[in-house]
């Protein structure tokens, strides 16, 4: 089944045509499979026979755009006369402004020494003595690279982002866990969270929680939430019934059930999901930056703007270092805290060095003044080393990724491009319509339809259509890199090894930072902007389809095997098939990223929605228009996602009737 | 950081004890690494008043190159203490009211936010110009100008849109548009001057830097939309396409432009209640005014890895005379 999952996102061009005879899904339900090539023949026709007829023009309708226009402007003047600033809005300002100075402070204090010290202490008692290592380096390499300052400021940033997130997120996820009704609120509000693009909402932001710290971490909240608010959930519902059901026939209460079994039994996916906002809140750090937040971010920004690579990369290294210390000690953690407690005496141990480390790292600079700022000598940047291996790349290497870009956009990109908008826009919506009906029935249909309605009402169909075209693209590439590494790191443990720190490195480094190794090598082009999605994208649905793999009990893959399976066969017919639930959420998390890539790949010649996000961060009279594109972007990631998880269950469903 | 010492309100915990921490240590959470040597000067902070002037910082070399020299200038020369806010250029224009920022030191145009904040909110005025012209149209790569030397001149460009085709353009030219911060009626100018091209939206700066890089780098065709003053410019050698020329109001109906922008004069902007406040730092930020060759050359400097206080240093020490003159009472 390993591309059973693919030809509902790929469109119904001429993917669906293509699928190997092996899908055993597909044979049961051949009705699908024909009404998708009739579509596809039918939509083909249709533009052929009517391309370019009806167009669309772009635009905001100026109305929309003047009462934004007022609006802000009203928020701005309401500062110090309106309640709601005065007694909620400022407050929580001046509330998170002192969190985020009080952070920085104690980082000031404890100096390098200091921290490190505390932070290797907290590592060993909470996660143990490999840990500890882990966080020590870590933490020393923030000095090597020379970025001690910037590293503090975006921890103590991320620190408070993730801290509020969680506060917020549990209890929310543990109630859309308990409540399906509370749960289907909820899931578009989460879906809207993680697509909008930040850049569209982000000067509206500012206007409440002014310029600086606090409003970087309030975008931050914002789009790092969603996970930990999901998995809590998901954590919840997994929970064998049958667990809930012998506590309840024991009489325990609901409240007893919740915090004796429910929670305890989630943890690990819980974890998860924790670790998700993590990484989410790390990857904001440069969009926080845009608004005065200071860290690591503006390294990256600083040195974007004199094109710089390497410095860049250096300032991305750090950030992904920081995420793999706190991806490792977190999930280290939590292990702990389920199994049984280590001996007393090492438990001893572990608290008395833990102590000694912080004292001895507090006082040090005291002792020593000189370690009191790191020393400069000790500086290894990345930047020389990272900047000649990219000169070398973009003088060697670009006939070939040219010629390769101009081959893949004639031969994919153009194509489909033009059937989406070249074909009037009525026939577009009824194509996709019927698609949504032919994958699921009614619901996705109406979604599609009335998605794509509200395009047409924002007057943004041109760019909606290429944006469309290149996300669909990036998902597809995207699932097909999930399916085929998933299932490597799922049954190989040093693939999974070898390949999660680089997978850490993908979703975590800023793509600021290979946005210009991309732009010289394949050009401002829509092929740069789906290779910059991939590249963000991949990693998560890589990680969860190998979850996902890795799940699989152990009974069935060795029973398949016992019957004399080949290894294709054990994966095809035992492990993908019984992963689907789990591969299902890396479709949902691979569109989702794929989407809130939109706006960088405006940035590198992706055109579309993106670039009139961007356009209306960039200036104040479009910020209409920004809002607008945002509004657009959901609608077609919401569209795409529906659409491609009911396709997942019509398909499941037959699988399992056989 | 001024800010959260301004106004602490008790709303909870959190907040009380850190601000009780920043409140009893204040002052060691303002020498954030924004500013690598806003310590520098805090000394003599007598004439300057103790209040840090804030700067906003807009994310292009030329502006770099500004706040290079001004705050050096403040620091060194004046005894200020400064503070960079590394910020977008328009949210920049919400620090007037909310007195978060001080001063903009290169402010292209903007007549929009001119009238709100200036005009009619009276948050914000007018410090002079930069000294700075600001010019934008199209450009092609200096070897092109060479060898096709009629292609400078729009009435040509028809002429040779089979050069600039690219996958992305179809059968037609490619105008690769770009940096979104930036006015731009490049989709009317094409079809009103009728020529056979198709506007490619780059995205950013940075998309449009590599972009003529590696068509001089490699002598591949580029048509492309920038500006100047930019260092890139000082390495990359371009030429200027003569547009039909601009003329008072005719770029007023967008859909209509049909001739070249206008040249911009470029401007200081600061917020009203500081410069009424007076002092030394205002009257040199009001004369603060040089060249575009003089920008380029501390840009080029920023941008090659130097330090922004040792580029300042750099061309303070070439130019003593243009400082002086700023810093005359």
């Amino acid at each position: 089944m390993s591309v059973g999952i693919v030809p509902p996102l790929a469109g119904s061009v001429a993917t669906s045509a293509d699928l190997p005879p092996s899908d055993g899904g597909t044979r049961r339900r051949p009705s699908v499979k024909w009404q998708l090539l009739g579509l596809a023949v039918v939509w083909i026709v249709l533009y052929k026979l009517l391309d370019g007829k009806w167009p669309l023009e772009s635009g905001v309708p100026e109305n929309a755009q003047a009462w934004l226009q007022d609006f802000s402007s009203t928020i701005g003047d309401g500062r110090l006369t309106n309640p709601l600033f005065i007694y909620v809005l400022n407050p929580i300002t001046d509330a998170l402004q002192a969190a985020y100075d009080g952070g920085v402070w104690i980082t000031q204090q404890l100096g390098w020494t200091g921290m490190t010290g505390l932070a290797t202490a907290v590592a060993l008692v909470l996660a143990g003595w490999r840990m500890a290592l882990l966080t020590f380096l870590g933490f020393l390499s923030f000095g090597i690279v020379g970025l001690w300052d910037a590293s503090m400021e975006t921890l103590v940033l991320v620190a408070i982002s993730v801290l509020l997130a969680v506060i917020i997120g549990i209890p929310l996820g543990v109630w859309a866990g308990l409540s399906p009704r509370f749960e289907r609120f909820l899931i578009p509000v989460l879906d809207t969270l993680q697509i909008m693009p930040s850049l569209a909402y982000l000067p509206f932001i500012t206007l409440f929680f002014l310029i600086g710290p606090p409003s970087g971490i309030v975008a931050t909240l914002i789009y790092a939430v969603p996970p930990v608010i999901r998995l809590t959930s998901v954590g919840i519902r997994e929970v064998a019934p049958e667990s809930v059901e012998a506590s309840r026939s024991l009489g325990a209460t609901a409240r007893q059930v919740l915090f004796g079994v429910q929670l305890p039994m989630s943890r690990r996916t819980r974890v998860v999901g924790i670790n998700q906002t993590v990484m989410a809140a790390l990857s904001m750090v440069t969009i926080a930056a845009l608004v005065a937040a200071p860290g690591l971010g503006q390294s990256v920004v600083n040195a974007l703007v004199v094109l710089n690579v390497g410095a860049a990369f250096n300032a991305g290294i750090a950030l992904v270092i920081m995420a793999i210390v706190l991806d490792r000690v977190i999930t280290a953690a939590s292990r702990r805290v389920g199994s049984a407690p280590p001996p007393r005496r090492s438990r001893l141990i572990s608290w008395g060095v833990a102590a000694a480390l912080v004292v001895v790292g507090a006082v040090l600079p005291a002792v020593i003044p000189a370690l009191a700022k790191w020393n400069a000598a000790y500086v290894y940047a990345f930047t020389d080393w990272v900047n000649s291996l990219s000169d070398w790349a973009k003088h060697n290497l670009y006939p070939i990724t040219t010629a390769f870009t101009e081959w893949f956009t004639t031969w994919f990109i153009n194509p489909l491009d033009s059937l989406f908008a070249g074909t009037p826009w009525f026939i577009t919506i009824a194509m996709w319509t019927a698609l949504g009906f032919i994958l699921g029935r009614f619901r996705p249909a109406f979604t599609a339809l009335f998605c794509l309605l509200g395009v047409v009402l924002l007057a943004l169909w041109p760019s909606s259509m290429t944006t469309l075209t290149q996300v669909i693209i990036a998902a597809a590439i995207t699932m097909v890199l999930g399916l085929v590494f998933g299932v490597w790191i799922g049954r190989s443990r040093w693939a999974d090894r070898i390949l999660r720190p680089i997978l850490d490195a993908g979703q975590v480094m800023p793509p600021f930072v290979y946005l210009i190794p991309c732009l010289f090598l394949f050009g401002p082009t829509r092929f740069t902007a789906i290779v910059a999605a991939v590249i963000y994208a991949a990693p998560a649905a890589i990680k969860i389809v190998g979850e996902g793999i890795d799940r699989v009990p152990s009974d069935s893959v060795e029973a398949a095997r016992s019957v004399g399976s080949t290894t294709v066969q054990e994966i095809v017919k035992v492990q993908l098939p019984m992963a689907r639930p789990i591969i299902l959420v890396a479709l949902n998390q691979g569109i989702i990223f794929v989407m809130s890539m939109v706006v960088i790949g405006g940035l590198v010649g992706g055109g579309g929605l993106g670039y009139d996000v961007i356009t209306g961060f960039a200036q104040e009279r479009f910020a209409g228009l920004g809002l607008a594109a945002g509004v657009a972007i959901v609608l077609l990631g919401v569209m795409l996602d529906r659409i491609s998880q009911s396709a997942g269950r019509v398909r499941r469903t037959s699988s399992d009737l056989a | 950081m001024g800010i959260s010492r301004r106004k602490v309100s008790a709303v909870g915990v959190l907040a009380a004890t850190a601000a009780l921490l920043l409140s009893a240590c204040a002052g060691s959470a303002s020498n954030s690494s924004s500013t690598p040597a806003a310590s520098g000067g805090s000394g003599t902070a007598a004439s300057c008043g103790s209040t840090p002037i804030t700067i906003a910082k807009n994310a292009w070399t030329g502006y770099y190159a500004n706040v290079a020299v001004v705050d050096y200038i403040l620091r060194t020369k004046l005894g200020c203490t400064t503070k960079i806010s590394e910020i977008n250029e328009q949210v920049a224009w919400q620090g007037f009211p909310t007195g978060q920022v001080d001063v903009i030191l290169e402010n292209w145009g903007h007549d929009d936010l001119v009238k709100k904040y200036i005009t009619d909110q009276k948050v914000a005025v007018d410090l002079g110009p930069t000294g700075n012209q600001g010019i934008i149209g199209w450009y092609v790569p200096q070897w092109m100008a060479d060898k096709y030397p009629d292609i400078t001149d729009y009435k040509n460009l028809n002429k040779y849109a089979d050069l600039f085709k690219t996958s992305e353009s179809g059968d037609k030219g490619q105008l690769l548009d770009g940096d979104p911060s930036y006015v731009t009626n490049d989709v009317a100018l094409v079809k009103n001057l009728n020529l056979n091209y198709k506007v490619v939206t780059g995205g950013s700066e940075a998309a449009l830097i590599t972009a003529m890089q590696k068509a001089t780098d490699n002598k591949t065709p580029l048509l492309f939309y920038f500006y100047e003053p930019q260092y890139a410019l000082a390495t990359i050698k371009v030429a200027r396409v003569k547009l039909p020329e601009y003329t008072a109001g005719c770029d007023a109906d967008p859909a209509k432009v049909a001739c070249d922008y206008p040249p911009y004069t470029l401007n200081k902007i600061a917020r009203a209640a500081w410069v009424d406040a007076g002092g030394p730092a205002v009257s040199f930020i009001k004369k603060f005014n040089w060249t575009n060759d003089d920008q380029n050359s501390v840009a080029a400097d920023i941008a090659a890895g130097k330090s922004y206080d040792d580029a300042a240093k750099a061309w303070i020490d070439k130019n003593q005379a243009k400082v002086d003159a700023w810093l005359q009472g």
